[in-house]
């Protein structure tokens, strides 16, 4: 494993999604192009106190369709919902790590605030009741790396596993992670993430931010790129993502190739701990560098999943900074945000958005601009209104976390004449 | 294929909150675990921790720097600011695009930083305050101070150290519990091997000493008990160990594409020739007593800078001082590194600056790049009857003078992860 494989491009082999929009891969893209709107009253607790009051729910969701009740009991719920998209992914792939070299698997998740409900009930237990009533399971329940150490666990996975932390681009961030571990000679990693949020403690932390919505209308919740946008609702779910060596998705014959990562970057905007910069500058700079790396330029772009942050000054930022890195292409692209239907989900969220790309290059349709009413024209961006049937070779995906990050990931559609593996 | 150069170094540890203060501790084999003083332990069954004298404002940081940060970020930033200032870089100025130039051409810069807990601590206090001691599910959010989305997610982290220094290139946390720091580092070394950064802000930070992160290892009697003794309660490999001692600190290092250091002329540490980690898909605590996981991490952080294991003049073990941690790991060196495991002196500096989570694995990477620099290895303090399952060279109490051109840092943690970074002083072409 000492070489690295610079310019090895892995390849998409399974997808799994657990969002407010479905339980599962195809519910949640169907739900998704039909343009659903999933955000509503939060329902897991009484909101009516706080500032904010809707949310992206993942309803009748049931762990025990998806892990063993032993593993239930010593998990949070935002691992339940991790470790569930995973399954679907696994299967989509046919990929069972266990029937393989356990070294020949790697878990890489990006995380975004733990096991919330775990962690406030037993803090809760300790202050009201003492150290006795604190649960065994605590230590490892609520930390950052409990969903990726449980599904190495469960899968038994023991390749170089990892937990990257960039707020909401965690999810590429792992994607990006998952490149570089390929490229150094693991043959699949698993990527992605997911987030579980809504308790009373986590909403009232992610308040703080200024960035919420607080809207009582779903419909006025998140609407990224309107004219109206005013904060996002905070959503649990997530989604995973196999990432393969293309070699290896040929030698075990697996059922198919979705694309391939094509190019990737990251930035940090090193300007304000909680303000976002006016300057799209560095933001650009990501979706350039992506670019060099895919050895591309802004015409080969057929769509861009964007950010979406949906609030005026965060949504005319990233329109600069797409005018900034596309130039006269700039207003050509389709640009879509369909996370307006579900709400955001931290590093799961960015994950979603690599699965909703690879869905349109699969399906050759971009899905519309989630919740989006009356686009704010001086962004000049062709903003998707209703899903557009096209052929999508490259899709960009961008994701910006809380106080700067900056990421873009370039997924290409795979010509089965160069590959193995071929194109579903 | 770049190669990593070990440019600057800070560190916050117990018992030394700056780098030579830290050194001092560990070489003159003085311990910093004492009873809690942070909030009354009564009430629980380790009682125990290494804590640092920690002053925000002495070391640096603004006063809104400390109001919005909690203790774990405070201290990367006073680390951070003391490896920078020892790499002679001059990071920190924005506007000229002197960091890094999307325009200028300038290096990239990143930031690649540790934690297992975040900030645990705030989390918990401000808890506390909304829920009324724990009374009300639905916390009040009236009494939500203003910088809880900063504690929610880790991630602020990163930014702060990115804002501190102007570091425009990638950004993240590595948060893979207690090999964090070790996992934060080598994907420092990563992004420069493969051409994503030319420097890096790399470390690790925790701050985990708060009633929250003592019962819930209290649960699983993971920490020592030895509340009478808490001076001499860290005693890895020792055959009367009985838990790890939680502390707290940081530890930052400035990572750098070797040909770069070398044209500006800056002193070099050492290089990082390998990382790997594993997993043990075994258990979220527990381990098997044979050590095949971190004795494969071992070995591919050894083949990838081709670096033969009698080469290896200091191994700073994970040696947490739990009964199955210390035998793992013993069984883990013989397995990789053969004979050799009984030649080469091993030690857990862990016995003086006790268990800081995620960040212990950056403060281990000081020591041995401190152990390479000053030809020194730190002890293994407390040690004084031996364990038969753990027969290694630890050397024992008091700090060696011994030539050390590579250094093997490791580190194993909850939810089986195992971690390995190999240090070499340099191939002479320097």
């Amino acid at each position: 494993m000492s070489a690295t494989r610079a310019g090895l491009r892995p390849v998409i082999t399974g997808i799994g999604a657990v969002t407010p929009s479905g339980i599962g891969t195809e519910e949640h893209w169907r739900s998704t192009l039909r343009g659903e709107l999933r955000v509503g009253p939060i329902t897991s607790f009484d909101a009516s106190r706080y500032a904010t009051t809707l949310a992206g729910e993942v309803t009748g969701f049931d762990p025990a369709d998806h892990i063993g009740g032993r593993i239930i009991l010593q998990t949070d719920r935002w691992t339940w919902l991790g470790m569930a998209a995973t399954g679907f992914a696994l299967t989509d792939a046919a990929y069972n790590p266990a029937a393989y070299d356990p070294y020949a698997t790697s878990v890489v998740f990006g995380a975004g605030s733990g096991g919330n409900d775990f962690g406030q009930r037993e803090i809760q237990r300790l202050w009201s009741r003492g150290r006795q009533a604190v649960s065994v399971y605590q230590s490892i329940a609520w930390f950052y790396a409990a969903t990726t150490g449980q599904t190495s666990i469960q899968h038994g996975i023991k390749g170089p596993s990892g937990v990257v932390v960039s707020d909401d681009a965690g999810g590429l961030d792992s994607l990006a992670q998952a490149r570089r571990t390929i490229r150094r000679g693991t043959p699949v990693v698993l990527a992605g993430g997911a987030e579980a949020g809504l308790t009373p403690y986590a909403l009232t932390c992610q308040t703080t931010s200024g960035r919420l919505s607080t809207s009582r209308e779903p419909r006025g919740g998140y609407k990224p790129f309107d004219r109206d946008a005013g904060g996002h609702v905070p959503a649990e779910g997530g989604a995973t993502l196999v990432v393969e060596d293309p070699a290896s998705a040929a030698a075990r014959g697996a059922p198919g190739v979705y694309a391939e990562i094509a190019g990737y970057a990251a930035t940090h905007d090193a300007y304000h701990h909680r303000d976002p910069t006016p300057d799209p500058r560095w933001y650009a700079e990501a979706m350039r560098r992506a670019l060099a790396d895919a050895r591309l330029t802004p015409a080969d772009v057929d769509v861009i999943f964007a950010d979406g942050a949906g609030s005026r000054d965060l949504d005319e930022v990233e329109a600069r900074a797409i005018h900034a890195a596309f130039g006269a292409h700039a207003e050509r692209v389709p640009v879509t945000a369909p996370q307006g239907l579900t709400g955001r989900m931290s590093a799961g969220g960015s994950a979603l958005a690599a699965v909703n790309a690879v869905l349109s290059i699969r399906d050759g349709v971009i899905p519309a601009v989630g919740n989006l009413d009356d686009p704010a024209p001086e962004y000049r961006l062709d903003l998707v209104r209703v899903p557009r049937e096209a052929p999508v070779r490259v899709a960009m995906v961008n994701a910006r976390g809380y106080g700067g990050f900056n990421s873009s990931l370039i997924l290409r559609a795979v010509d089965p004449a160069t590959t193995d593996g071929g194109i579903r | 294929m770049r190669r990593t150069a070990i440019t600057g170094i800070g560190v916050v540890a117990p018992g030394g909150t700056v780098r030579k203060e830290f050194w001092d501790l560990l070489t003159e084999g003085r311990t910093a675990t004492r009873r809690l003083s942070f909030f009354d332990p009564t009430q629980f069954r380790s009682q125990i921790a290494a804590e640092c004298d920690f002053d925000p404002a002495a070391a640096g940081l603004t006063p809104q720097e400390i109001a919005r940060n909690d203790r774990f970020v405070q201290f990367a930033l006073a680390a951070a600011t003391e490896a920078v200032a020892d790499s002679g870089l001059d990071l920190g100025r924005d506007g000229a695009d002197s960091a890094d130039g999307a325009d200028g051409g300038g290096p990239v810069v990143a930031v690649s930083m540790g934690s297992a807990v975040g900030a645990t601590t705030r989390l918990e206090d401000e808890y506390v305050v909304a829920s009324d001691s724990g009374r009300d599910w639905l916390v009040d959010p009236v009494y939500a101070s203003s910088f809880l989305y900063h504690a929610l997610v880790p991630s602020c982290l990163a930014t702060e150290v990115a804002c501190r220094f102007s570091a425009h290139g990638p950004a993240h946390v590595v948060s893979t519990g207690c090999t964090s720091g070790i996992d934060a580092v080598g994907y420092g070394h990563q992004l420069i091997a493969d051409g994503e950064a030319d420097i890096v802000i790399a470390g690790a930070t925790d701050a985990p000493l708060s009633p929250i992160s003592i019962a819930c290892f209290d649960a699983i009697r993971a920490t020592s008990a030895r509340n009478d003794d808490p001076e001499h309660a860290s005693r890895p490999f020792d055959a009367s160990r009985d838990g790890f001692v939680m502390g707290e600190g940081s530890a930052v290092l400035i990572l750098e594409d070797l040909e770069h250091a070398r044209a500006r002329g800056a002193h070099v540490y050492c290089e990082i020739t390998g990382y790997a980690a594993r997993s043990n898909a075994f258990h979220m605590t527990g381990l098997k007593a044979d050590g095949l996981d971190m004795a494969e991490a071992i070995s591919d952080a050894l083949r990838q800078g081709r670096t033969d294991p009698t080469r290896i003049g200091y191994v700073n073990a994970h040696g947490s001082g739990t009964k199955q941690n210390d035998r793992h790991e013993t069984a883990a060196f013989k397995k990789s590194l053969g004979q050799h495991a009984y030649d080469v002196p091993v030690s857990s500096i862990k016995s003086m600056v006790g268990h800081s989570l995620g960040a212990i694995g950056a403060i281990e990477i000081v020591a041995c790049a401190l152990a390479i620099e000053n030809r020194v290895v730190p002890p293994t303090a407390n040690w004084s009857s031996r364990d038969p399952e753990c027969d290694l060279d630890y050397v024992p109490n008091i700090a060696r003078e011994h030539d050390v051109d590579v250094a093997l840092s490791v580190g194993s943690g909850f939810g089986g992860f195992q971690s390995a970074i190999v240090l070499d002083r340099g191939r002479g072409d320097r």
